[in-house]
Protein backbone atom coordinates (compact mmCIF):
# COMPACT_ATOMS: atom_id res chain seq x y z
CA UNK A 1 0.00 0.00 0.00
CA UNK A 2 1.43 3.43 -0.97
CA UNK A 3 0.57 4.66 2.54
CA UNK A 4 3.50 2.36 3.73
CA UNK A 5 5.84 2.67 1.01
CA UNK A 6 9.86 2.77 2.12
CA UNK A 7 12.58 4.86 0.78
CA UNK A 8 16.12 3.89 1.28
CA UNK A 9 18.62 6.10 2.29
CA UNK A 10 22.16 6.33 3.23
CA UNK A 11 22.56 7.29 6.76
CA UNK A 12 26.35 8.21 7.82
CA UNK A 13 27.24 9.53 11.55
CA UNK A 14 30.28 11.44 12.78
CA UNK A 15 32.33 11.98 16.23
CA UNK A 16 29.99 11.50 19.17
CA UNK A 17 27.10 10.66 16.92
CA UNK A 18 29.00 7.98 15.44
CA UNK A 19 30.04 6.21 18.80
CA UNK A 20 26.99 6.61 20.34
CA UNK A 21 25.31 4.83 17.46
CA UNK A 22 28.27 2.25 16.85
CA UNK A 23 27.96 2.46 13.37
CA UNK A 24 29.57 4.86 10.82
CA UNK A 25 27.28 4.50 8.01
CA UNK A 26 24.07 2.14 7.21
CA UNK A 27 21.42 1.63 4.94
CA UNK A 28 17.59 2.42 6.43
CA UNK A 29 14.01 1.91 5.36
CA UNK A 30 12.78 5.06 5.99
CA UNK A 31 9.02 5.24 6.00
CA UNK A 32 7.08 7.88 3.64
CA UNK A 33 5.39 9.48 6.07
CA UNK A 34 9.01 10.67 7.74
CA UNK A 35 9.30 14.55 6.05
CA UNK A 36 11.51 16.48 7.32
CA UNK A 37 15.18 15.66 9.22
CA UNK A 38 13.89 16.30 12.27
CA UNK A 39 11.25 13.77 11.58
CA UNK A 40 13.86 11.61 10.66
CA UNK A 41 15.81 11.95 13.87
CA UNK A 42 12.72 11.47 16.41
CA UNK A 43 11.90 8.43 14.26
CA UNK A 44 15.99 6.60 14.42
CA UNK A 45 15.76 7.84 18.68
CA UNK A 46 12.52 5.04 18.73
CA UNK A 47 14.73 2.41 16.92
CA UNK A 48 17.04 1.22 20.41
CA UNK A 49 18.51 2.48 23.02
CA UNK A 50 21.60 3.69 21.25
CA UNK A 51 19.75 6.26 18.80
CA UNK A 52 18.07 6.94 21.81
CA UNK A 53 21.49 8.23 23.46
CA UNK A 54 22.78 9.92 20.34
CA UNK A 55 19.45 11.74 19.84
CA UNK A 56 18.42 12.61 23.36
CA UNK A 57 19.03 16.30 22.99
CA UNK A 58 17.53 16.64 19.31
CA UNK A 59 18.46 20.34 19.52
CA UNK A 60 22.54 20.08 19.55
CA UNK A 61 22.59 16.90 16.02
CA UNK A 62 23.57 18.69 13.47
CA UNK A 63 22.26 17.60 10.06
CA UNK A 64 23.76 17.69 6.25
CA UNK A 65 22.01 16.26 3.55
CA UNK A 66 23.93 15.10 -0.17
CA UNK A 67 26.79 16.95 1.91
CA UNK A 68 25.26 20.34 2.11
CA UNK A 69 24.65 21.73 5.91
CA UNK A 70 20.48 21.40 6.42
CA UNK A 71 18.05 22.91 9.17
CA UNK A 72 15.53 20.74 11.21
CA UNK A 73 12.87 21.14 8.29
CA UNK A 74 14.39 20.54 5.86
CA UNK A 75 12.76 18.18 3.62
CA UNK A 76 14.48 14.83 3.06
CA UNK A 77 12.49 14.01 -0.07
CA UNK A 78 14.77 12.75 -3.06
CA UNK A 79 18.00 12.69 -0.52
CA UNK A 80 20.86 9.83 -1.42
CA UNK A 81 23.09 10.84 2.14
CA UNK A 82 21.79 12.12 5.01
CA UNK A 83 24.38 12.84 7.78
CA UNK A 84 23.96 13.46 11.64
CA UNK A 85 27.07 15.17 13.80
CA UNK A 86 27.94 17.25 16.22
CA UNK A 87 28.65 20.62 16.07
CA UNK A 88 32.06 21.36 13.82
CA UNK A 89 34.85 22.05 15.95
CA UNK A 90 37.71 22.39 13.14
CA UNK A 91 39.59 25.03 12.35
CA UNK B 1 42.64 38.20 -13.44
CA UNK B 2 41.21 34.81 -11.55
CA UNK B 3 42.86 34.12 -7.98
CA UNK B 4 45.00 31.34 -7.91
CA UNK B 5 43.11 28.84 -5.43
CA UNK B 6 44.20 25.99 -3.78
CA UNK B 7 42.25 24.12 -0.92
CA UNK B 8 43.34 20.20 0.60
CA UNK B 9 42.15 17.95 3.04
CA UNK B 10 44.85 15.95 4.03
CA UNK B 11 46.85 13.88 6.36
CA UNK B 12 50.11 14.98 5.89
CA UNK B 13 51.97 17.75 7.23
CA UNK B 14 52.12 21.09 5.41
CA UNK B 15 54.94 23.14 5.20
CA UNK B 16 53.97 26.90 6.02
CA UNK B 17 57.11 28.70 4.98
CA UNK B 18 57.13 26.82 1.11
CA UNK B 19 52.93 28.22 1.05
CA UNK B 20 53.69 31.66 1.51
CA UNK B 21 56.18 31.21 -1.04
CA UNK B 22 54.08 29.96 -3.42
CA UNK B 23 51.71 33.13 -3.27
CA UNK B 24 54.46 35.68 -2.61
CA UNK B 25 55.64 35.00 -5.93
CA UNK B 26 52.59 35.07 -8.00
CA UNK B 27 53.29 38.37 -9.53
CA UNK B 28 54.99 41.61 -8.70
CA UNK B 29 51.98 43.22 -7.66
CA UNK B 30 51.33 41.08 -4.83
CA UNK B 31 52.32 43.72 -1.88
CA UNK B 32 50.74 41.50 0.94
CA UNK B 33 50.48 38.40 2.38
CA UNK B 34 48.81 37.06 4.97
CA UNK B 35 48.99 33.77 6.57
CA UNK B 36 47.18 31.76 9.97
CA UNK B 37 48.05 28.87 11.54
CA UNK B 38 45.94 26.38 13.61
CA UNK B 39 48.08 24.39 16.37
CA UNK B 40 47.03 22.03 18.83
CA UNK B 41 47.76 22.67 22.17
CA UNK B 42 49.04 20.15 25.44
CA UNK B 43 46.42 22.25 27.87
CA UNK B 44 49.10 22.58 30.02
CA UNK B 45 50.11 18.78 29.82
CA UNK B 46 46.28 17.28 30.08
CA UNK B 47 46.58 16.07 26.05
CA UNK B 48 49.12 13.82 24.56
CA UNK B 49 46.87 14.26 21.29
CA UNK B 50 43.87 14.88 19.14
CA UNK B 51 42.35 13.00 16.57
CA UNK B 52 40.78 15.50 13.80
CA UNK B 53 37.64 13.37 12.11
CA UNK B 54 36.16 14.56 9.12
CA UNK B 55 33.54 13.94 6.57
CA UNK B 56 35.34 13.08 3.19
CA UNK B 57 33.34 15.09 0.59
CA UNK B 58 31.34 17.10 2.31
CA UNK B 59 34.83 18.55 4.01
CA UNK B 60 36.08 19.67 0.67
CA UNK B 61 32.90 21.35 -0.69
CA UNK B 62 32.29 23.44 2.48
CA UNK B 63 35.71 24.89 2.25
CA UNK B 64 34.92 25.09 -1.25
CA UNK B 65 32.06 27.30 -0.69
CA UNK B 66 33.74 29.63 2.12
CA UNK B 67 36.53 30.00 -0.78
CA UNK B 68 34.24 31.10 -3.61
CA UNK B 69 32.14 34.12 -0.93
CA UNK B 70 35.83 35.37 0.05
CA UNK B 71 37.04 35.82 -3.61
CA UNK B 72 33.90 37.93 -4.14
CA UNK B 73 34.03 39.57 -1.13
CA UNK B 74 37.82 40.70 -1.67
CA UNK B 75 40.12 41.70 -4.19
CA UNK B 76 42.66 38.32 -3.67
CA UNK B 77 45.61 37.15 -6.05
CA UNK B 78 46.22 33.75 -4.04
CA UNK B 79 43.88 31.83 -1.03
CA UNK B 80 45.53 28.47 0.04
CA UNK B 81 43.71 26.62 2.32
CA UNK B 82 45.13 23.20 4.22
CA UNK B 83 43.09 21.69 6.42
CA UNK B 84 44.43 18.02 8.33
CA UNK B 85 42.52 15.10 9.56
CA UNK B 86 44.20 12.29 12.17
CA UNK B 87 46.21 12.62 15.07
CA UNK B 88 47.97 15.93 16.20
CA UNK B 89 50.27 15.65 18.81
CA UNK B 90 51.10 19.42 20.65
CA UNK B 91 53.01 21.38 18.26
CA UNK B 92 51.66 20.39 14.90
CA UNK B 93 49.74 22.38 12.88
CA UNK B 94 45.98 21.42 12.16
CA UNK B 95 44.86 24.36 9.81
CA UNK B 96 46.80 26.65 7.22
CA UNK B 97 45.23 29.82 5.87
CA UNK B 98 47.35 31.87 3.23
CA UNK B 99 45.81 34.97 1.25
CA UNK B 100 47.53 36.98 -0.90
CA UNK B 101 46.57 40.61 -2.23
CA UNK B 102 47.79 44.02 -3.54
CA UNK B 103 47.12 45.66 -0.06
CA UNK B 104 47.12 44.41 3.28
CA UNK B 105 43.44 45.03 4.02
CA UNK B 106 42.11 42.28 1.81
CA UNK B 107 44.64 39.98 2.68
CA UNK B 108 44.25 40.20 6.57
CA UNK B 109 40.23 40.48 6.68
CA UNK B 110 40.13 37.25 4.04
CA UNK B 111 42.14 35.20 6.37
CA UNK B 112 39.86 35.95 9.47
CA UNK B 113 37.12 35.87 7.35
CA UNK B 114 38.09 32.20 5.76
CA UNK B 115 39.26 30.95 9.90
CA UNK B 116 35.28 31.86 11.08
CA UNK B 117 33.54 30.25 8.24
CA UNK B 118 36.00 27.14 8.70
CA UNK B 119 35.24 26.79 12.16
CA UNK B 120 31.90 26.91 12.37
CA UNK B 121 30.40 25.00 8.59
CA UNK B 122 33.52 22.83 7.75
CA UNK B 123 32.70 19.10 9.06
CA UNK B 124 35.32 18.55 11.29
CA UNK B 125 35.45 17.27 14.86
CA UNK B 126 38.16 17.01 17.50
CA UNK B 127 38.87 14.45 19.80
CA UNK B 128 41.08 14.51 22.84
CA UNK B 129 43.64 11.79 23.51
CA UNK B 130 44.53 12.82 27.24
CA UNK B 131 48.07 11.84 28.80
CA UNK B 132 46.94 10.09 31.86
CA UNK B 133 45.27 7.19 29.28
CA UNK B 134 41.60 7.87 30.40
CA UNK B 135 39.39 7.67 27.14
CA UNK B 136 39.17 11.62 25.58
CA UNK B 137 36.34 13.42 25.26
CA UNK B 138 35.18 15.27 21.71
CA UNK B 139 35.93 18.87 22.45
CA UNK B 140 32.68 20.91 22.68
CA UNK B 141 32.33 23.93 20.46
CA UNK B 142 32.23 27.16 21.30
CA UNK B 143 29.47 30.03 21.58
CA UNK B 144 32.21 32.35 20.33
CA UNK B 145 32.99 31.08 16.77
CA UNK B 146 29.38 31.29 16.36
CA UNK B 147 29.65 34.93 17.54
CA UNK B 148 32.64 35.65 14.83
CA UNK B 149 30.57 34.28 12.38
CA UNK B 150 27.92 37.12 12.99
CA UNK B 151 30.24 39.71 12.66
CA UNK B 152 30.58 39.58 9.08
CA UNK B 153 27.37 38.72 8.11
CA UNK B 154 26.29 42.57 8.54
CA UNK B 155 28.53 43.68 6.18
CA UNK B 156 26.70 41.34 3.73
Amino acid sequence: MWLNSMTEIKLVYFAWVRERIGLAEERVDVPSSILTVAELAGWLQERGEEYAYAFENPGIVRAAIDRKHVKPDALIAGAQEIAFFPPMTGG
Amino acid sequence: MEPRIIFRVQAEPFDIASEIDALAGLGDDIGAVASFTGYCRSEGGRLLALELEHYPGMAEDEIGRVVKEAVTRWPLRGLTIIHRFGMMRPGDGIVLVVTASSHRAAAFEAAAFLMDYLKTRAPFWKKEHRADGSSGEWVEAKELDDQAVLRWQSQS
